[in-house]
């Protein structure tokens, strides 16, 4: 097993490298300098501001030396300074992956609880009232756009209803709520974006998990465990779900690009300033440091996500744990 | 895969879902096309002071906050919608049919170095690089259908890869290669035809993923730019008016929803009959 591991971990090494040359490369090969921002604000710009400005950034260099020293710097998480305010774009990134990072592990578990015993369920009825309705629900969730469902609860919940608040993460008045209300404060506002977050991924894992489980109900330990007079319940919750899961492990480490995608849509509507807002904002005014950053901090996010869906699989399998007989 | 012969045609017919999706997307087809003749309005006629009227006999879906006809900019939306929808598919077909093929064909170090593109190209979270890349070249339509299609191959390219793999080994093949057919050939004429089934069903449910995707970059405003209208760029103005305009939130929103839900059913359908019916 730990052949296997190692030879997982060597392969993110072309990947990585790809995937900061594609950061790299999609931010280069775009019209227009980076400069141009600072510079288009003042037409008085003279040519020799100009050109030192655009060797403060090393951007007389050929594409290859910019390219190397932008990764030599990027080994040390040193992403530069932000074109529109100045401060290093690693700061601004911690301030805001926190935020970003909590929504979405609160939607995966969210994704988690509500999935699997939707998917058991449907498996172990099949064709019956609940399938059906839980089959009609995927349909319903893999159409639903999220940002019009965001709307739609928006106004349902914070204009009708006035019961959540519409934007942002804490109430003017965060400062002086007690311990208690603090954490009532940011449940109330990360409510709606967590629900909207998980929308999507409920529908598929929902599936995924049913046919996985449709499939191990069909093998002949589980007909052997209900000859033997287990309970219906140790059958399909222990020795199927055991099963079941595991081509699950592989779904959730694939869900991981598609969360984080899905911060930019609900973080720019709930005005969240999170990582997602942080890109909008940055794609907005063309504040190449940061969308750098992000790209490469995203992908490596998903990279890291897939190796521990692999790690966690290599451990809940014992046929890949303890290896073939010899 | 020979054409559709009649008793295909009928397996089709007596299939719920691909008959049900098929109706929606023809019914929006048909709303798209003849947007000009049945819209009571020019999509971007600005009657002044008849902001944000409620659906009534002479606005039937309302007014927008400019005092656009709603309906009008719905149907003349329908079009940007489904064409943006379909030519990014294609794009993404033709370039996933191409990798794959190449790939799944030559195998080796071909195939290493394509399929690790295609890891590489999967990390990034979809939007991120089609934000960056629409943003960065300016958005207008030519770029958002290019742009969704180059970053959404991969998937197609993997079927492909996996069906050639097992297609090659196979009689007909070798046969082909012994009468000295060359490379080119065997992959146009023999084996992509053999490998289309997969590839349509993830084309169709491609459709519904571009759909959305576009609708979501032009409500964050960084897709289709007004006047021109989309379903997206509509719900991003009803943004403005959630709480007293119900019909700008509703109308392009259900739109999206539906359309999007006829591509997912006519998908699922094809899946149904032509890769696990076999």
């Amino acid at each position: 097993m730990l052949t296997l591991f190692l030879r997982r971990l060597f392969m993110l090494i072309p990947l990585l490298i790809g995937i900061s040359l594609i950061s790299f490369l999609v931010i280069h090969c775009a019209p227009g300098k980076p400069t141009d921002m600072q510079l288009q604000l003042n037409q008085k710009v003279s040519l020799q501001v100009r050109e030192r400005l655009e060797k403060l950034y090393g951007l007389d260099k050929p594409l290859m030396t910019q390219y190397v020293m932008w990764v030599k710097r990027l080994i040390r998480l040193d992403f530069g300074n932000s074109f529109i305010d100045n401060r290093p774009v690693i700061d601004k990134i911690k301030e805001r992956i926190p935020i970003t990072l909590t929504i979405n592990i609160l939607s995966l578990m969210l994704i988690l609880i509500i999935a699997v015993p939707i998917g058991v369920l449907s498996a172990v009825y099949q064709e019956s009232l609940f399938d059906r309705a839980m089959t009609v629900f995927v349909f319903i969730g893999f159409a639903m756009p999220t940002f019009w469902l965001a709307l739609l609860l928006m106004k349902f919940f914070s204009v009708t209803l006035q019961l959540l608040p519409v934007s942002g993460i804490t109430s003017i008045d965060f400062e002086n709520y007690s311990f208690m209300g603090k954490v009532i404060d940011y449940s109330r506002h990360l409510f709606l974006p967590i629900i909207i977050s998980a929308f999507t991924g409920l529908a598929g894992l929902s599936r995924y998990m049913r046919t996985s489980m449709i499939h191990v109900l069909q093998q002949d330990y589980i007909r052997t465990a209900k000859a033997k007079g287990l309970t219906m319940a140790k059958v399909y919750f222990y020795h199927a779900l055991k099963n079941a899961l595991l081509p699950v492990i592989t779904i959730l480490g694939m869900s991981i690009p598609g969360l984080i995608a899905g911060s930019v849509i609900a973080e720019s509507i709930f005005a969240i300033p999170g990582m997602g807002k942080l890109y909008y904002d940055a794609v907005m005014s063309r504040d190449y440091a940061v969308i750098m950053a992000i790209l490469v901090i995203g992908a490596f996010l998903t990279l890291m996500g897939n190796l521990l869906a692999d790690l966690a699989y290599f451990i809940a399998d014992p046929r890949i744990r303890v290896g073939p007989c010899e | 895969m020979k054409g559709l012969h009649l008793c295909n045609m009928k397996k089709f017919l007596n299939h719920r879902l691909a008959v049900s999706g098929a109706i929606i997307i023809l019914v929006i087809s048909v709303f798209a096309i003849s947007a000009p003749l049945i819209s009571p309005y020019q999509p971007d006629d600005i009657a002044i002071g008849q902001y944000l009227l409620a659906p009534s006999a002479k606005h039937w879906m309302g007014t927008d906050i400019l005092g656009r006809d709603l309906f009008s900019r719905m149907a003349y939306g329908a079009r940007i919608s489904l064409i943006v929808g379909l030519v990014s598919v294609c794009i993404a077909v033709i370039q996933g049919v191409f990798f794959g093929a190449i790939a799944g064909y030559y195998g080796k170090s071909v195939d290493n170095i394509i399929m690790r593109f295609v890891d590489i190209m999967l990390c990034f979270p979809n939007i991120f690089l089609i934000l960056a890349l629409v943003a960065l070249l300016e958005p207008n339509i030519i770029i958002i259908m290019v742009v969704i299609g180059a970053t959404s191959w991969m998937g197609i390219a993997r079927l492909v890869r996996a069906e050639i793999l097992s297609l090659k080994e196979r009689d007909f093949v070798k046969a082909a290669r012994a009468c000295g057919v060359s490379d080119f050939k065997i992959i146009i004429r023999h084996l992509v035809p053999n490998a289309m089934a997969p590839v349509i069903v993830s084309a169709t449910l491609g459709v519904a993923g571009a759909i959305l995707l576009e609708s979501s970059l032009s409500f964050l405003g960084i897709g289709v730019q007004p006047p021109t209208p989309s379903w997206g760029n509509i719900l991003m103005d009803a943004k403005l008016s959630l709480g007293i305009a119900w019909w700008m939130t509703l109308f392009p929103g259900a739109a999206i929803f539906i359309t999007v839900l006829g591509y997912n059913l006519l998908g699922e359908g094809l899946r149904d009959l032509l890769l696990l019916r076999k």
